[in-house]
C-alpha cells in the first residue's frame, strides 16, 4: 500500500570530495522523492555513487550540498546525535556484510536496538521477531555458528523490531549464495508488505531490482533513469 | 538507571565472549599486588623493626657515664612504659688460688631481672652444648659467662668465680647477647650478673668508669614521646641509642627490604597498566564496527560513552574488590608461610593498603583504559557502509598522560619513596619509547626493500615476512616494544632479582669477619701473621691505627659545643682512630674527589662523619695525637659498607702524614666454631691483644638480611605475573590482522607452508629484537638498582644475555605456532566472514 505523502525527500545532493590535489564529484544533483510503503531500488555500476546515496539519504554521511528531508525531519539541521536518535526511532538498515555483533547471541543482536532505546519489552519483542524470521530454534546462537543466510536473517529481524518506517538495504545478498539469497529477498518483501515499511535497496542484481516498485539508475554520480 | 542496567547486560554479554579476560586480569593483579604488597610491607616492616629493636635489647636505650637522675625512671614509669636497668664496667675476675690463680679482664654487665626487654638472652649449659632463651637474667649470688671466660679462667658451669670483693657462682654459659652487636668495642669477654650484686663487689667507686643504662620499651608513640623528652633533659655524658644510631646495618637491611617491596609493587601496577592499555586496544578495535552499528541502531554519542564507560567502571569495581580480596589472601598465606622465619606474631593489618590498592585498579582503568575508549564514541555510523571510515587511532603519549601522572603520584604515595618512584617512572617511560624508537629502527632496516631482496633470495616465505615486518614496521614496532616491556619485567624479575638478591646476601655474607683484633704493635705484625699460618688460618689483612682528637677545621679551634647534633657532639668529644694507606680499601667506594698523592697532606674522609660534622671537600682539619698535631685537606669521600663488618675508618691519611705517630694495627677475620682454643692460645702469646668476638652480631645481621630476601622473593610472583600479561595481551593485540591476513593469502592460493613461513620470518625478526632489547633493558635497569637504590655491585650475568635473546625468540616461535594453526584449522572463509 502506497500513501500519498513522501516519508523521504532529498533535493540537489551533491557530494564532492578532496582526492590528492582534485576534487572528486560523487554525486550531483540527486532528486528523490519515496512515498510511504513504496519499495524503490538503487541500481548502478561499481564506482556510480550508490552506497554514498544510500549513506546520505540515512544520515550516515553528509552531502556537500542538498537537503533531506525524512519523516518530517530535514535531516541535516540536525546535529549527529539528534540524527541517530531519528534513525533508532524510524530507519532499520539491512548491510551486505550483516554487521551482527560477534559478542552477541542472535537474540541479543535483535534485542540491541530496543535496549538503546530503552524498552522494557525488549526480549519479548525480538523473540517474537527471530519467529518471524524462521530462527526460533537459533535464539542463542552466536553469529560465528550461523550461516550466512541465517546471519542475513538475524539482521533483518534486527531492522524490523522497531517496526521503521523506512528500510534502507545495502546489497543484502551481496554475501549470499543463490538459494539463500532468494529466501532473504522473500523475507524482506514479506515483511516490508507486512509492516507497510517503505524499502530503498541497493544493488547491482538488475532481477532483483525488477521487483521492487521503482528502480532509479545512477551513472557517474547523476540519475540517469527514475 | 536503564543506561546502567544495560552497560550491566552488555559486561555480562562481553564477559562471556571472553573479551574482557586480559583487561580484568590485569586489574586483579595490579590490585592484588599493591594490596598485597601494602599490607604485607606495613606488617613486615613493622615486625621487623620490632625484631631489630631486639638486637637494642628495648626500644629505646638511655646511657650515662654517670648514675641517671631518678626522674628519668620515674618518666619511663609516668609514659605507661617497662623499664628495665643496667651497668657495665671493666673488671678482673679471678678463679683458684695460689699456684692455680686464673685471672682475666671481664666485661661486666650488671642487669635487673627483667633485662632484656626486647629479644632473650641465650645460654646454654657447657661451651657448644645446645642452647636455649632465658626467660630472666641471671638470679642473685650468679654470673653468666661467655665461652672465652670459661676456656681462660677454667670456670665451667657449677663453679666459683670473684669478682671484687664477692664470691659467684658460674649458672650458665651466655652464647647470645643480642645487645653485643651494638658495640664492637665492648672489647673484654663478658660476664652478665644481677645488678643488685654489684653493690657486694665494691667495684663501683667514686671515679670507676662504669656506664649506667635505662632500657624502655612499649608503644612507639609513647618510646618517640620519651626520646623527645630524654633530648631535651639529657645532661653531659648522656646519650639516647635507637635503632638508627645503635644499629646501622640492620638499619640498612631493613631499608633495602622496603625499597625491594615498592619496586615490585610500582613495576606490577605499571606492567599491569600497559597490559589493560593494550587489552583495551584490543577491545575498541573488535568493538568499532558493534559501535557503528549501534550509531546506526539510534545510539548517540553520550549514550555509547556512558554506555561502555558504565561497564568499565562496572568491572573495575569489581575486578579491584576481587584484587582487594585476593591481595588480603595472599598477604595472610605469605605472612603464615612466614611466621617461622619471621618468628613473631606479625602486627594486625591497616585498612590503608586496601584502599590505596582499590585507588590503584581505578585509576589504571580509568587512565589506561579510558583514552582508548573514547574513541568508540566518535565512531562514525558510516563505518558500516565504508569500512575504513572511524579506525582505531593509535594512542599518543599524551592520551596517556593525565593516567600516568595520577598512577605515578598514587605509586610514589604507596611506596613512600619518592626517589624510588621517580627512578621506576621515569625509568619506565624512557624505556618505552626507547624500545619502540629502536624497533621501528631495526624492522625499518632489516626490511628495508634492498636488504630484504639480499636476505630473501628466492624465498617466498622469506620475501613475504619481511615485506610484513615493513608494512607494519609501526604496530610492529609497538608490539615489539610492548613484548620487550614484559619480557623486560619477567627477566628483570628472574635473572636480575636472582642476582641482586645474590649481591645482597654478599653484603653480610656467611663468611663474614666474625673476631675482630686490637692491639697489634708494629713489631708483632710479623710474629702474628705467622701465628695465623702456623694455624691454618688464612692471614688476615693488619690496618695501622692512630688514635686522635679533632683539634680544628679550616684553622678554627672546634668544640663540642658548636655542633647542636648530639651525634656530632659524641663524635667530637672522642678520638678518632685514624689509618694510613696508599690505596683506598677495596671495600670503599669513592664517591666524590679524587684519592690523595702519597706525598701530600691530604685525607679522605667518611660521607656520613663529613655531613653530620659539616666538613666539605678542601676543608683543612687538624688532629691532635698525643702532645703533637698534623694538618691535611679533605680531598675525597668514601662510602663504607657498614654491614660488610669489615674495618672501617673514618679518616685515612696518606702514610708519611702519620708513620711518626704511634699506632697499632687492628683486623678483622673469620674463625671457625670452636677455635676459641686458638684465639685463647694467640691472647696468652700476645697478652697485649684483645680479640672481639662479632660473630653473634653477624649472625645476627644474617638472620635479618635472610628474612627479608624470602619475604621479597614471596612478592616478586605478583609483578612476574603482570609481567606474563603484558606479553600475553602483547601477543593477542595483533592475532585478529593477522589471521584476517593469512586468510586472504590463503584464498589466493598461498600453501600452508607458505603462509606460516612468512608469518615465522616476521615473528622470529620481532622475537629476536624483543629478547635482545628485554636482555639490554633488563640488564640497564639492574645495574641501576643496584647501583643507585641498593647500593650493591651486581656483576654482569652472561647467562642473562643467552637467555634473555633466546626466550624472545622462543615466545614468539611458539605464538607462531599456536597461531598456524588456528589459521590453517580454521577455513579462510570463515575466517574472513568473522573478521571482515
Amino acid at each position: 500500500m502506497i500513501g500519498s505523502e513522501a516519508v523521504l525527500r532529498a533535493r540537489d545532493i551533491g557530494k564532492t570530495v578532496r582526492s590528492g590535489s582534485s576534487d572528486l564529484v560523487i554525486l550531483r544533483d540527486v532528486h528523490l522523492e519515496v512515498r510511504a510503503g513504496e519499495a524503490l531500488a538503487i541500481v548502478g555500476a561499481s564506482g556510480s555513487g550508490k552506497s554514498t546515496l544510500l549513506a546520505i539519504l540515512a544520515g550516515l554521511d553528509t552531502p556537500t550540498t542538498g537537503s533531506v528531508t525524512l519523516d518530517g525531519a530535514s535531516l541535516f539541521a540536525l546535529d549527529e546525535d539528534a540524527r541517530a536518535e531519528l534513525r533508532g526511532r524510524a530507519v532499520g538498515f539491512v548491510f551486505q556484510s550483516f554487521q551482527l555483533l560477534p559478542a552477541l547471541t542472535a537474540l541479543e543482536n535483535v534485542m540491541l536496538p530496543l535496549e538503546l532505546a530503552g524498552r522494557a519489552d525488549a526480549e519479548d519483542a525480538a523473540r517474537a521477531m527471530l519467529e518471524r524470521v524462521g530462527l526460533a530454534g537459533r535464539l542463542g546462537h552466536y553469529p560465528k555458528h550461523l550461516s550466512g543466510g541465517e546471519q542475513q536473517r538475524v539482521a533483518l529481524a534486527r531492522a524490523f523490531v522497531v517496526r521503521p518506517k523506512l528500510l534502507l538495504a545495502d546489497e543484502p545478498t551481496g554475501s549470499l549464495d543463490a538459494a539463500s539469497g532468494e529466501a532473504v529477498i522473500e523475507l524482506i518483501f514479506e515483511l516490508n508488505r507486512g509492516s507497510g515499511t517503505t524499502l530503498i535497496m541497493v544493488t547491482h542484481d538488475e532481477q532483483l531490482a525488477q521487483r521492487c516498485g521503482r528502480v532509479v539508475r545512477l551513472a557517474a554520480g547523476r540519475i540517469a533513469e527514475s | 538507571m536503564k543506561t546502567l542496567a544495560l552497560a550491566w547486560r552488555m559486561l555480562a554479554r562481553d564477559w562471556r565472549a571472553g573479551e574482557l579476560r586480559v583487561l580484568a586480569a590485569a586489574l586483579v593483579i595490579a590490585v592484588a599486588s599493591v594490596t598485597s604488597v601494602g599490607f604485607f610491607a606495613d606488617r613486615v616492616s613493622r615486625a621487623l623493626v620490632r625484631d631489630a629493636h631486639q638486637l637494642l635489647g628495648a626500644d629505646l636505650v638511655l646511657v650515662s657515664d654517670h648514675p641517671w637522675q631518678p626522674e628519668v625512671a620515674s618518666e619511663i614509669g609516668r609514659l605507661g612504659l617497662e623499664r628495665a636497668e643496667g651497668l657495665t664496667f671493666i673488671s678482673m675476675a679471678q678463679t683458684g688460688a695460689g699456684e692455680t690463680a686464673r685471672g682475666q679482664l671481664a666485661g661486666v654487665k650488671a642487669v635487673s631481672e627483667n633485662y632484656p626487654l626486647r629479644g632473650r638472652l641465650r645460654i646454654a649449659p657447657a661451651p657448644n652444648a645446645p642452647d636455649a632463651p632465658a626467660a630472666t637474667g641471671p638470679a642473685r649470688g650468679t654470673v653468666w659467662i661467655e665461652e672465652r671466660l670459661v676456656t681462660a679462667l677454667e670456670a665451667p658451669v657449677g663453679s666459683k668465680l670473684r669478682l671484687g670483693a664477692a664470691s659467684f657462682e658460674v649458672a650458665a654459659v651466655i652464647t647470645l647477647e643480642p645487645e653485643r652487636g651494638a658495640n664492637f668495642f665492648n672489647i673484654a669477654p663478658r660476664l652478665v650478673m644481677h645488678a643488685a650484686d654489684v653493690a657486694e663487689t665494691r667495684l663501683v667507686q667514686t671515679g670507676s668508669r662504669v656506664w649506667y643504662y635505662l632500657y624502655a620499651a612499649g608503644a612507639r608513640e609513647r618510646v618517640a614521646a620519651l626520646e623527645t623528652w630524654a633530648r631535651a633533659h639529657l645532661a653531659r655524658g648522656q646519650r639516647v641509642d635507637n635503632l638508627e644510631s645503635g644499629r646501622p646495618e640492620v638499619r640498612a637491611a631493613i631499608d633495602r627490604a622496603e625499597r625491594f617491596l615498592g619496586l615490585t609493587a610500582l613495576l606490577a601496577a605499571i606492567l599491569a597498566g600497559v597490559a589493560i592499555a593494550l587489552g583495551t586496544r584490543r577491545y575498541v578495535e573488535r568493538h568499532l564496527d558493534g559501535c557503528a552499528v549501534m550509531r546506526c541502531l539510534g545510539a548517540t554519542q553520550s549514550q555509547l560513552l556512558a554506555l561502555y564507560g558504565s561497564e568499565f567502571v562496572l568491572l573495575g569495581v569489581g575486578a579491584c574488590a576481587l584484587g582487594s580480596l585476593a591481595g588480603i589472601g595472599a598477604q595472610s598465606a605469605i605472612a603464615a608461610a612466614l611466621g617461622e622465619v619471621l618468628r613473631a606474631d606479625l602486627p594486625a593489618p591497616a585498612a590503608l593498603p586496601a584502599l590505596q590498592g582499590f585507588l590503584v585498579g581505578l585509576v589504571l582503568l580509568l587512565g589506561f583504559a579510558l583514552p582508548p575508549l573514547v574513541q568508540l564514541k566518535n565512531v562514525p555510523a558510516l563505518r558500516v557502509i565504508r569500512r575504513e571510515s572511524g579506525a582505531f587511532k593509535r594512542g599518543t603519549l599524551a592520551m596517556y598522560a593525565a593516567g600516568l601522572a595520577a598512577l605515578s603520584a598514587l605509586l610514589i604515595w604507596q611506596a613512600g619513596d619518592v626517589r624510588l618512584g621517580m627512578l621506576v617512572v621515569g625509568g619506565f617511560g624512557i624505556a618505552v619509547l626507547g624500545y619502540a624508537a629502536i624497533a621501528w629502527l631495526a624492522l625499518r632496516l632489516v626490511a628495508s626493500a634492498a636488504v630484504a631482496r639480499r636476505l630473501a633470495g628466492g624465498s617466498i616465505a622469506l620475501r613475504y615476512g619481511l615485506a610484513n615486518l615493513r608494512r607494519h614496521a609501526r604496530g610492529n614496532a609497538i608490539q615489539v616494544a610492548s613484548l620487550a616491556l614484559g619480557l623486560t619485567a619477567v627477566l628483570l624479575l628472574s635473572f636480575t632479582r636472582n642476582d641482586l638478591v645474590e649481591a645482597w646476601r654478599r653484603s653480610a655474607p656467611p663468611d663474614a669477619p666474625n673476631r675482630f683484633l686490637l692491639g697489634v704493635q708494629p713489631e708483632q705484625l710479623a710474629p702474628v701473621r705467622e701465628f695465623f699460618a702456623a694455624h691454618r688460618i688464612e692471614v688476615p689483612d693488619l690496618y695501622p691505627m692512630v688514635r686522635g682528637r679533632l683539634s680544628a677545621v679550616n684553622g678554627r679551634k672546634v668544640s663540642e659545643s658548636d655542633f647542636a647534633e648530639e651525634r656530632a657532639r659524641r663524635l667530637v668529644e672522642r678520638e678518632f682512630n685514624l689509618s694510613f694507606s696508599e690505596q683506598p680499601p677495596a671495600h670503599n667506594v669513592l664517591s666524590a674527589g679524587r684519592w690523595f698523592a702519597p706525598a701530600a697532606r691530604e685525607i679522605s674522609v667518611e660521607e656520613g662523619i663529613a655531613q653530620t660534622l659539616g666538613w666539605k671537600l678542601g676543608d683543612e682539619l687538624t688532629f691532635s695525637v698525643g702532645a703533637d698535631s698534623f694538618s691535611a685537606r679533605l680531598t675525597s669521600l668514601r662510602q663504607l659498607r657498614w654491614d660488610s663488618m669489615k674495618v672501617n675508618f673514618f679518616v685515612i691519611a696518606p702514610p708519611r702524614l702519620l708513620e711518626g705517630f704511634p699506632a697499632s694495627y687492628i683486623s678483622a677475620y673469620r674463625v671457625d666454631p670452636g677455635s676459641e682454643r686458638v684465639m685463647n692460645e694467640l691472647t696468652a702469646r700476645f697478652p697485649n691483644l684483645t680479640i672481639v668476638d662479632v660473630g653473634a652480631a653477624v649472625k645476627q645481621a644474617q638472620g635479618v638480611i635472610d628474612q627479608v630476601i624470602t619475604a621479597v622473593q614471596y612478592v616478586f610472583v605478583f609483578a612476574l605475573g603482570a609481567g606474563l600479561l603484558v606479553l600475553y595481551a602483547a601477543l593477542v593485540a595483533t592475532e585478529d590482522e593477522r589471521r584476517r591476513e593469512a586468510a586472504v593469502m590463503r584464498v589466493h592460493g598461498a600453501s600452508r607452508r607458505q603462509v606460516t613461513g612468512s608469518q615465522r620470518v616476521e615473528f622470529l625478526a620481532m622475537g629476536l629484537l624483543a629478547g635482545v632489547l628485554a636482555t639490554a633493558g633488563a640488564a640497564a635497569i639492574g645495574q641501576l638498582l643496584a647501583r643507585r637504590v641498593f647500593e650493591l655491585d651486581l656483576p654482569p650475568s652472561p647467562a642473562l644475555w643467552i637467555v634473555g635473546p633466546l626466550a624472545g625468540v622462543a615466545l614468539l616461535s611458539l605464538n607462531a605456532w599456536i597461531s598456524a594453526r588456528k589459521v590453517l584449522t580454521a577455513s579462510p572463509a570463515l575466517t574472513l566472514r568473522e573478521t571482515v
